[in-house]
């Protein structure tokens, strides 16, 4: 069985359709990547998933592991396994970064019938995965993402991520707002906990990336649909040719 | 057409109520003398205005002559059981170690209090006995600095019956926060309680003022009167955690030297009816002062902030900072007014409101003034409105956090600003506490419906 599964999924935001009909099958442990021109509706899709607020399908349906998506909150698709690291994280002014990361553990943990960490055990972790992805204790003491940098806010996304360890990732433009080096650390973030059981959706507008978390499949969405699917050379074909001829087709 | 009719003033049954309370009561109260001459002008003045109601504009949101249906008559002494039951008050101070002194129906159980040790320069008295006895801190201080035409004061100064009476001598520092505890035992009674805290100069004091009770329909009309002398240093603090029926008005009248420092905490989240008052005076230059507050209310709650900081010396800087959270068909007022005097240069005045509201039902009324008749001056001033913000919740949705702990996490964060000024760890700690036990309740409450 599929990890996500994706049938002629259609979704309208304020009366206009932005997904038309969108197919898309990750087995465990693949990396896909998504790639298309502005307002093909990449970041649609990453919302629709993670279930936000006036992102509701009209129609198709989505399965994790088997199960309706759109039967669950937000909270419960990430319980569940979904996460999703923002384009833009949000600051958080006054909710410590300790107490947000403890909360958001405890609660998926907590919901999957498991026992909450222990605050040793808690602060070990975070330690490690801050040390690999260079956030310094100062950044960990502020608000949530309170003063970071572009970088460092995508940094504390993949160390979320890696505190939280799900099942599947939707990364939406991770690379965006990112110097060479950020993107290095970042995609290093994501390749260590690329494993057989985790997959991901990188959600990217440019090639870039993809040389540093290299996809198993690319697909090129345009218009609201998946127009072509490859394998990883098709991120560099792009990157040649640009998307015109895609928006033509899905025009045609 | 419109004929001149004889204007008829009609008293409200809460009226008709206080008077005879006040004429039953003004033989048997404590102080004869001057003071009964200052009860006596001070009910005249209630006599002609009456209740205060929304055309007498510092009440325009908090109507009193409508929310005070009746006048409770006079507490009496607290018998035996409405003793035992104040033993378990105070216990969301948590291990916070204080001084208590226990008011139970507004009158002083030196059983229930810490009196004995005092720190070298502490005096401590009830307000009855200083009465009684013409206790000359009294003509010196008493009423010296609560607006007599303020009708809440008018009638406190009328009625009061007891109260605390506190004098910190020069240079003396007192470790141990005084926690003056208002205990309601729930009887429909209306307790009028003064207080007087003198604070010398350099001397360094902590004051918690609480109020609670189980629940009960009762009356609490509470004043305080605080002298803060040059170079000295006062933290004040007050939980209004009223029963959920009671009325309760209470006013912080404050004078303060220079180069003191006054940090003002209150916290309100309980009683039907709320009134807090705050009358600030800087008097002596170069005083700096944090005031603040949180209020947290819901259900058909009023609570009624009204703060006038009057700065009437140079160089002084003050913060206000006040936020409520209302939930249900709660109505949270704020009134805050900066009066910067003539020469008052180089005042610093910053105030800020903001309102964080649960519900489509629930009512926010700010109304921030400056008044500023120097020239050369800083002042500002901020009100905001509004709801959760919803991109922020779905954030920590997205994380897997639930949305009633997601929402309780950005209330906590809202109101962290305000509570994050309180200098005493273990009290910010404890009230914090408070915060996420009334966001525990508001969830199960959720949960149920």
């Amino acid at each position: 069985m599929a990890l996500l599964e994706v049938k002629n999924l259609h979704v309208e935001i304020d009366g206009k359709e932005i997904l038309k009909g969108l197919n898309l099958t990750i087995n465990a442990g693949e990396v896909h990547a998504i790639m298309g021109p502005n307002g093909s509706g990449k970041s649609t899709l990453a919302y629709v998933l993670a279930g936000k607020d006036g992102y509701e399908p009209t129609a198709g349906q989505v399965t994790l592991d088997g199960k309706n998506i759109f039967e669950m909150s937000t909270d419960e698709r990430a319980a569940a396994g979904l996460f999703l690291a923002f384009q833009y994280p949000l600051e958080i002014p006054g909710v410590a970064t300790m107490t947000f990361l403890r909360t958001a553990l405890n609660a998926q943990r907590k919901k999957r019938g498991e026992a909450e960490l222990s605050t040793p055990e808690f602060l070990k972790r975070v330690r490690e995965v801050a040390k690999e992805l260079g956030i310094g204790q100062d950044m960990l003491r502020r608000g949530v993402n309170v003063g970071f940098s572009g970088g460092e806010k995508k940094r504390n996304e993949i160390l979320q991520m890696a505190l939280l360890e799900p099942r599947l990732a939707v990364l939406d433009e991770t690379d965006s707002g990112l110097d060479i080096d950020a993107l290095k650390i970042v995609s290093e973030g994501v390749n260590r906990l690329r494993g057989p059981k985790r997959s991901f959706v990188v959600i990217t507008h440019y090639q870039r990336l993809l040389n540093y978390i290299v996809p198993d499949v690319v697909h090129v969405l345009s218009r609201g649909r998946i127009v072509k699917t490859g394998g990883k050379d098709l991120a560099l074909e792009l990157e040649a040719r640009g998307y015109a001829e895609y928006q033509e087709e899905a025009a045609a | 057409m419109n004929a001149m009719a004889e204007v008829k003033v009609i008293k409200t049954a809460a009226e008709t109520a206080l008077a005879h309370e006040f004429a039953q009561a003004r033989a048997r109260l404590p102080g004869a003398g001057a003071i009964a001459d200052q009860r006596a002008a001070a009910f005249d003045v209630f006599a002609r205005e009456g209740l205060p109601h929304r055309r007498v504009e510092d009440w325009k949101y908090t109507d009193l002559r409508a929310l005070m249906r009746e006048a409770k008559p006079l507490a009496s002494p607290p018998d035996a059981a409405a003793k035992a039951r104040a033993k378990t008050a105070g216990q969301w101070l948590g291990d916070v170690e204080t001084r208590r002194l226990m008011f139970v129906d507004g009158a002083f159980v030196p059983e229930l209090s810490d009196v004995g040790g005092l720190e070298e320069g502490l005096t401590i008295g009830s307000l009855a006995d200083a009465l009684a006895d013409n206790d000359p801190t009294l003509s010196a201080h008493l009423g010296k600095l609560a607006a007599p035409d303020n009708i809440a004061i008018a009638l406190n100064t009328a009625l009061m019956g007891d109260g605390a009476v506190i004098r910190v001598a020069a240079n003396s520092t007192i470790e141990r926060p005084l926690h003056l505890l208002f205990v309601a035992s729930g009887n429909p009674n209306a307790d009028f309680i003064r207080s007087l805290v003198v604070v010398e100069r350099g001397a360094r004091v902590m004051l918690i003022e609480s109020y609670e009770g189980a629940g009960g329909d009762y009356q609490v009309n509470s004043a305080l009167e605080l002298f803060v002398a040059d170079e000295a240093h006062v933290d004040h603090v007050k939980i209004v955690g009223e029963g959920k029926d009671a009325l309760h008005v209470s006013t912080l009248a404050v004078a303060i030297g220079a180069k003191a420092r006054f940090n003002a905490f209150n916290f309100v989240t309980g009683g039907a009816v709320v009134r807090n008052q705050l009358f600030v005076n800087f008097d002596g230059e170069n005083t700096v002062a944090n005031i603040r507050g949180a209020t947290l209310i819901k259900g058909r709650q009023h609570a009624d902030v009204t703060l006038v900081a009057q700065h009437g010396a140079p160089g002084c800087q003050s913060r206000e900072v006040f936020k409520s959270v209302l939930d249900n068909e709660a109505h949270g007022v704020f009134q805050g007014r900066i009066i910067v005097r003539p020469g008052a240069q180089q005042t610093d005045a910053k105030m800020m409101t903001r309102a964080l509201l649960l519900s489509e039902n629930a009512e926010a009324d700010s109304k921030p003034e400056l008044e500023i008749f120097a020239d050369d001056v800083q002042c500002g001033h901020g009100a905001t409105a509004g709801a959760i913000d919803d991109e922020l919740k779905f954030y920590l949705m997205a994380r897997g956090i639930p949305p009633s702990e997601a929402e309780a996490l950005l209330i906590q964060a809202f109101l962290g600003e305000a509570v994050e000024g309180i200098e005493h760890a273990g009290l910010r700690e404890a009230l914090m506490e408070q915060v996420a036990a009334w966001l525990k309740a508001r969830s199960a409450q959720q949960a149920a419906a």
